[in-house]
């Protein structure tokens, strides 16, 4: 089996005026694997994917993407996107004034298209076949019904499963999930797992920072447990369910 | 909201041919309501055209820019030059205009682009603003300040001198010999406007379009979906600037003269003005506010006391004494009184503008329809 990363990060640090948020990470996200980053609130888990998709800039240390330096100087949002890092955030980012359908036609555009092109002559009627890709994944996520009505209107559940969607499209080689079914039912989380164990059957890698345990424990193939700016312990779900140190962090009040 | 509409192509083409209909009409249309007169109508579709413009900017991506006028006298003062430096044809001058106004909107956008909200617009405002007191001085030379750009009969033109056209003695413009004025006119600025709309419609229906709107809608999602907002935004600046540019063109071809006032920033609030009115983010809105707006400036300013008398001249005396003296602060010098009225019912009753208005009435009539249906 092959152990190619698609994602390398090595001693970043961050600190924000005297707090240190980041210190010393090391981590090497596998091809095809799902990463799961878990940790008590504050230990500097959406920093971590913050740096990695161009949002903050580590004090040092590298990050490296597929053999592409992302901490670099020219390195914008946008630019690491079309590299193929698509993110899920924490608040759903969507586009409230679009139908869903748009919201998932645009970031097709962007995967076709490249991060500028000016196309005006060709309808959005006429985009046949990006239209049938993005109806066809809304199927996927049972939300066809709603693909004229506006993203605002949605739950949050459902604009969480849109985000997802809108990542989906992109088929990104690498995709960034900060806590995907945070205030979803518990229905919802489920078809959310099923729906993200369909893609790790396709080999897409996925770095996923999640509370919930059900899922982290669905999902994961490693597990990387974070606390207080450091990595205190990574390796299989069975090993971090072991692990000593995690339950005194983490999970010691936890049920598994 | 409603700015992008999925909408089919035969639609589309059903609209197009509509609006042709209605603005090739306006002449006859426009002797109804008393606006059949050469003068106002070009007017409407001057300031439709600008209005158009602005709300590709302001309408999709809810950038706010406070100093579009600049393009306006910019567009003014490239035709003027036009007709006195190459020839009196309206082509060459557009084209100059275009290309100047294009070149301005690119080096203000540019800069104004790097801040957004509050400060784009204080820095759109500041340019225009700077443009305007610049022609107003130390641009003299080129504006001619406060008198104005004028033509003379002894301007060089010499296009018009190579093929031997006779300078007249008051220069108009001119199409390969139409004389555009009046009614001709008219149907030149009438041509552009179709022109202008049927492009406003092509990038309201177009991938384009939409991720203008993404823009509008959330940015930060867009930067992370793959796009660099920053061009789109540069390109909807410059496309809204040359339509101010053709309007500011267009004036100086029915009237050729460029005065300094063109960029003041009232000019720029008066397209915000009528955007907003008409329905930000639609495609007819704009031009139904410039519209409006225009048609008050000019109806509602002519009427004086004697055209009130003889309005409530079936009312008794003393009833038509009150009539008069409660109505007269509106109109004549006061038309701006009715206008802010007008404007704040809007905003407060139909924050769609009159666009809102008109589909409301059309939802009216649908329900009751249905209605009658079900029965």
């Amino acid at each position: 089996m092959s152990k190619r990363h698609v994602l390398s990060i090595a001693g970043v640090n961050k600190t924000f005026g005297g707090l240190k948020a980041l210190t010393d990470i090391n981590l090497n996200i596998e091809e095809g694997k799902t990463h799961a980053i878990i940790g008590p609130n504050g230990a500097g888990k959406s920093t971590l994917l913050n740096t990695c998709i161009g949002r903050l800039k580590p004090d040092n240390g590298t990050i490296t993407f597929e053999g592409t330096d992302l901490t670099g100087g020219n390195m914008t949002p946008h630019g690491i996107n079309q590299l193929g890092v698509s993110r899920v955030f924490q608040t759903p980012e969507i586009f409230p004034d679009l139908t869903l359908l748009q919201n998932v036609m645009i970031p097709a555009f962007a995967k076709r298209d490249g991060a500028f092109s000016f196309n005006i002559f060709k309808g959005l009627r006429e985009e046949k076949q990006l239209r049938d890709e993005a109806m066809h994944l809304l199927e996927d996520f049972e939300m066809q019904n709603l693909a004229h009505v506006h993203a605002g209107s949605l739950s949050r559940g459902n604009k969480r499963r849109l985000e997802l969607a809108m990542c989906l499209i992109q088929h990104p080689k690498l995709l960034l999930l900060d806590e995907p079914t945070a205030g979803m039912a518990r229905h919802d989380t489920n078809r959310t797992i099923d729906l993200l164990k369909k893609i790790k059957e396709r080999g897409m890698t996925k770095v996923i920072i999640e509370h919930d345990m059900h899922v982290v424990f669905s999902l994961a193939d490693r597990i990387s447990v974070l606390a207080q700016g450091a990595i205190i312990a990574e390796g299989t779900p069975d090993e971090i369910k072991g692990h000593p140190k995690v339950r005194e962090a983490y999970l010691g009040t936890a049920e598994i | 909201m409603q700015s992008i509409v999925e909408s089919s192509r035969t639609r589309d083409t059903f609209t197009l041919l509509i609006f042709i209909a209605v603005v090739l009409t306006a002449p006859i249309w426009g002797e109804f309501i008393g606006a059949g007169y050469p003068d106002l109508l070009q007017k409407f579709a001057i300031f439709g055209l600008f209005a158009i413009g602005y709300n590709i900017l302001f309408g999709l991506t809810g950038y706010l820019s406070f100093g579009h006028a600049a393009f306006l006298g910019v567009g003014s003062y490239a035709t003027v030059w036009s007709f006195k430096l190459l020839s009196m044809n309206a082509i060459p001058a557009v084209i100059f205009a275009v290309a100047l106004s294009a070149i301005f909107a690119v080096v203000i956008g540019y800069l104004s682009l790097r801040r957004s909200g509050i400060y784009f617009s204080i820095l759109t405002l500041a340019f225009a603003q700077m443009s305007y007191n610049m022609a107003y001085s130390v641009l003299t030379p080129i504006t001619n300040g406060e008198t104005g750009l004028q033509l003379k009969s002894s301007d060089p033109r010499v296009l018009d001198a190579a093929l031997g056209v006779e300078p007249q003695a008051v220069p108009l413009a001119d199409l390969f010999g139409i004389t555009l004025n009046g009614y001709a006119g008219f149907y030149f600025c009438a041509a552009i406007l179709i022109l202008g709309f049927w492009l406003s419609m092509k990038i309201f229906r177009s991938p384009f379009g939409m991720k203008l709107v993404a823009i509008k809608s959330n940015q930060t999602r867009m930067e992370f979906t793959g796009f660099s907002p920053r061009p789109y935004l540069l390109t909807a600046f410059v496309i809204s600037g040359v339509y101010a540019g053709l309007a500011g063109s267009l004036m100086a071809i029915v009237d050729p003269l460029a005065g300094a006032e063109r960029m003041q920033w009232t000019a720029s609030g008066e397209v915000v003005l009528m955007t907003i009115l008409g329905g930000v983010g639609t495609l007819f809105g704009p031009i139904l506010g410039a519209a409006t707006i225009k048609y008050f400036e000019n109806i509602f300013s002519a009427i004086n006391n004697q055209v009130l008398e003889s309005a409530y001249s079936f009312m008794p005396e003393w009833l038509s004494d009150i009539a008069i003296l409660l109505t007269r602060p509106f109109v004549g010098e006061g038309w701006h009184l009715m206008l802010g009225v007008l404007f704040m019912a809007i905003i407060i009753f139909l924050p769609g503008g009159i666009i809102e208005g008109v589909r409301r009435i059309g939802g009216i009539f649908k329900k009751s329809k249905q209605i009658e249906e079900d029965a």
